[in-house]
């Protein structure tokens, strides 16, 4: 085989593909997109038995190729070389999880009947022993008509068997035989693993114990919660130290190029405009490997499915499904990762109006914002034993904006995102221990595609804006922000927001927060001129500003646009290129928008009439 | 009766299923996992919130989480 052939990687989910995929090429692996739609692509080098070299891929999981998901869809053209601009692959390896052979085989016949050369790698042997299934492949060989080969992915068994397989299997076509029906297959599939399967003895099924207790009616939604106040501690709690080295290190840089370059525009374009711009994005990045972390470990566990199992209710009653629910809960930590996890819904409107929503959960870059003006505005009094009003006043603005995530779900799914309901039929795959090494290589990727992000789309966006900052040069008696092209921006944006309470001060605040909610507070410091090298004085002189410049409505209304705003240039970045196209994070931003504005509004006019 | 009903670990046969009411795509999916006429199934799990929904099915070596909407459609005989 010479380096331009291509061997594909077809399965059911769950197969352990994936795991496969990583063992046979190691951790360099390419990940892309299908062209014209999002469908992760991987590939890698799969090094053959005769020391010459394949591009291995590892397609989406399917049941079959009658597809009902773009992942499905994807798969059915690739095979069939009918996906513009994807070659199709030489040789099929299709994957069987042995413990599930019966129902693997189904698919697998399918993909034999294709014509192109197939290897069956019979994967997951162990955990099949481990149930007590004894299976002969040479049988299976023979009533298939392809050779199978025996694997454990993640103990790494049988990889060079099969990578030996695939090289002799090519050129061993066979006519295509697309008229078999459905029942004929399964019936074919249980006849051939009934003849391979040797013995069966007291199958002890660990997986159907842990879901006893984790499927629960009521242990199982407890220990759900449990485990994401655990990841909610770790996100917030273990990510600090890291974000802080990663400000200081950026601190640093900062004073480093400021002790080498003479002032300037040029030192101010470094300092001010690349290294605050995409610093202030990657101080994220310890958050979201730490959400990634928990987000791989439940979904190669297993976990995952139970989770979306156990929330499904509550999230068909505003029509989207218990898939939605982890994209939604990792946007609280920041909406990026939530909107890259929702690759895993295979329904499109509901992937869809899930990312629509992403933005509404209260994500960390919020809390500066709301940390500050609370502080300066609500008084800390105690409304009962242990709450205070200013906690009290928090946990309401994150309720906000999960009852508008919910709302604007309902309204979604009956105008823009209008289609069927989706349902929820999912398989709950067996339990498995995931390996370090995979994790570790899936946590890479993760932090791979942010920080590539945060280089290109998001350090040219930041750039943009620092000059709109700095550019006009300011005179002598006016202050650079007001002097520039944003301040002028502010200016002439000032009578729209006039009417629900904010001042010209907010509204400018407004245009560089558009980076990033928290730089929000950083311009109203240095509008209101309080500077100091130290963050919590500095915190601390805002709020007296605050206090004294600001009334409680437009406080109170400068709090509720937060939670609506769509006021971060990332997440509309990343909701461009996870839907193929500005028309959706077009109708993201317009909602949002004007959800910020009506809501701010009715809590400036509600609170004026109620006389606060 | 219909599979909604069945109760927890009592197996049983899908007798008939009423694609009708179904749409072609769940119909698919289903059938895709193994859930058609004649399939030998098990409710294994049931959900927590307001009509016990949704629930998980047990057919062959595969558990299979579903609605009960889904469930509605497919009569089943105790075996």
């Amino acid at each position: 085989m010479n380096p331009a052939r291509i061997a594909a990687l077809v399965g059911n989910p769950n197969a352990g593909k994936s795991a496969l995929f990583t063992a046979l090429t190691g951790a360099r692996q390419k990940i892309a997109n299908y062209p014209g739609v999002t469908v992760e692509r991987r590939a890698g080098r799969l090094v053959l038995g005769d020391g010459q070299v394949a591009t291995l891929i590892d397609l989406p999981g399917a049941y079959s190729f009658d597809s009902t998901s773009p992942d499905e869809e994807v798969t059915r053209k690739v095979v069939h070389g009918e996906l513009p601009g994807e070659a199709q692959p030489d040789v099929l390896i299709a994957v069987l999880d042995a413990a599930n052979l019966e129902h693997h085989l189904v698919f697998a016949q399918e993909v034999i009947e294709v014509g192109l050369p197939v290897v069956v790698a019979l994967n997951m042997m162990d955990l099949a022993e481990r149930d007590g299934l004894v299976i002969d492949p040479a049988a299976l060989s023979s009533a298939l008509g392809v050779p199978v080969v025996p694997t454990v992915a993640v103990r790494r068994k049988g990889l060079a068997e099969l990578a030996a397989a695939v090289a002799a299997a090519e050129g061993t076509s066979r006519q295509p035989n697309p008229h078999v029906t459905l029942p004929e297959r399964r019936l074919t599939a249980r006849n051939i693993a009934k003849a391979a399967i040797l013995s069966r003895s007291g199958a002890h099924m660990v997986h159907a114990g842990l879901d006893k207790v984790l499927l629960h009616p009521w242990l199982g939604p407890v220990i759900l919660f449990g485990l994401l106040f655990v990841m909610f501690q770790a996100v917030f709690a273990w990510a600090s130290p890291f974000a802080d080295g990663l400000e200081a290190l950026a601190a640093m840089a900062s004073d480093a190029i400021k002790g080498a370059m003479a002032p300037g525009i040029g030192r101010d374009f470094l300092t001010e405009g690349v290294i605050a711009g995409v610093g202030s994005v990657v101080v994220f990045l310890p958050q979201i490997v730490i959400l990634f972390a928990f987000i791989l470990v439940m979904e190669a566990t297993g976990y995952m499915a139970r989770a979306a199992f156990l929330m499904d209710r509550m999230m068909a009653g505003v029509g989207l499904s218990g898939r939605s629910f982890i994209p939604l809960l990792s946007s609280f930590a920041c909406a990026i990762p939530g909107i890259m996890a929702t690759r895993s819904i295979a329904d499109p409107k509901d992937r869809l109006t899930t990312i629509l929503i992403a933005p509404l959960m209260t994500c960390s870059a919020r809390l500066p914002v709301y940390a500050v003006i609370i502080a300066a505005v609500i008084p800390a009094t105690s409304v009962g034993p242990g709450v205070g009003l200013q906690g009290l006043v928090l946990f309401a603005l994150y309720v906000a904006g999960i009852v508008g995530a919910m709302g604007a779900a309902l309204v979604l799914r009956r105008t823009v995102t209008k289609g069927a309901a989706s349902g929820f039929i999912m398989e709950l795959p067996r339990y498995q221990l995931p390996l370090l090494k995979d994790l570790l290589i899936g946590l890479w990727q993760r932090a791979w595609v942010f920080l590539r992000r945060a280089g290109s789309i998001i350090f040219v966006v930041t750039i943009a804006l620092w000059l709109l900052l700095t550019f006009p040069r300011a005179g002598e008696d006016e202050s650079q922000l007001d002097a520039s092209y944003a301040g002028q921006l502010a200016t002439a944006m000032h009578p729209v927001f006039e009417p629900i309470g904010f001042n010209r001060e907010m509204t400018l605040a407004l245009v560089p927060a558009m980076a990033a909610r928290e730089v929000a507070v950083s311009s109203l410091a240095t509008t209101y001129a309080v500077d100091s090298e130290d963050e919590e004085a500095a915190s601390a002189a805002l709020g007296v500003e605050i206090a004294k410049r600001w009334s409680l409505p437009t406080a109170l209304a400068f709090l509720a646009w937060f939670v609506f705003a769509p006021q971060c240039i990332s997440t509309i970045a990343v909701a461009r290129r996870e839907t193929n196209g500005w028309k959706w994070p077009g109708v993201m931003l317009a909602y949002l928008f004007a959800l910020a504005y009506i809501f701010a509004g009715i809590t400036f006019w509600g609170a004026t009439a109620l006389g606060l | 009766m219909t599979l909604d009903l069945l109760g927890r670990g009592i197996a049983a046969r899908i007798t008939a299923v009423d694609w009708a009411v179904l749409a072609p795509e769940e119909g698919k999916r289903l059938r895709a996992l193994g859930l058609d006429e004649g399939a030998e199934v098990e409710v294994v799990h049931r959900g927590v919130f307001a009509g016990r929904d949704p629930l998980a099915v047990q057919v062959g070596t595969m558990t299979v989480a579903l609605r009960r909407v889904h469930a509605a459609a497919m009569t089943v005989e105790a075996l």
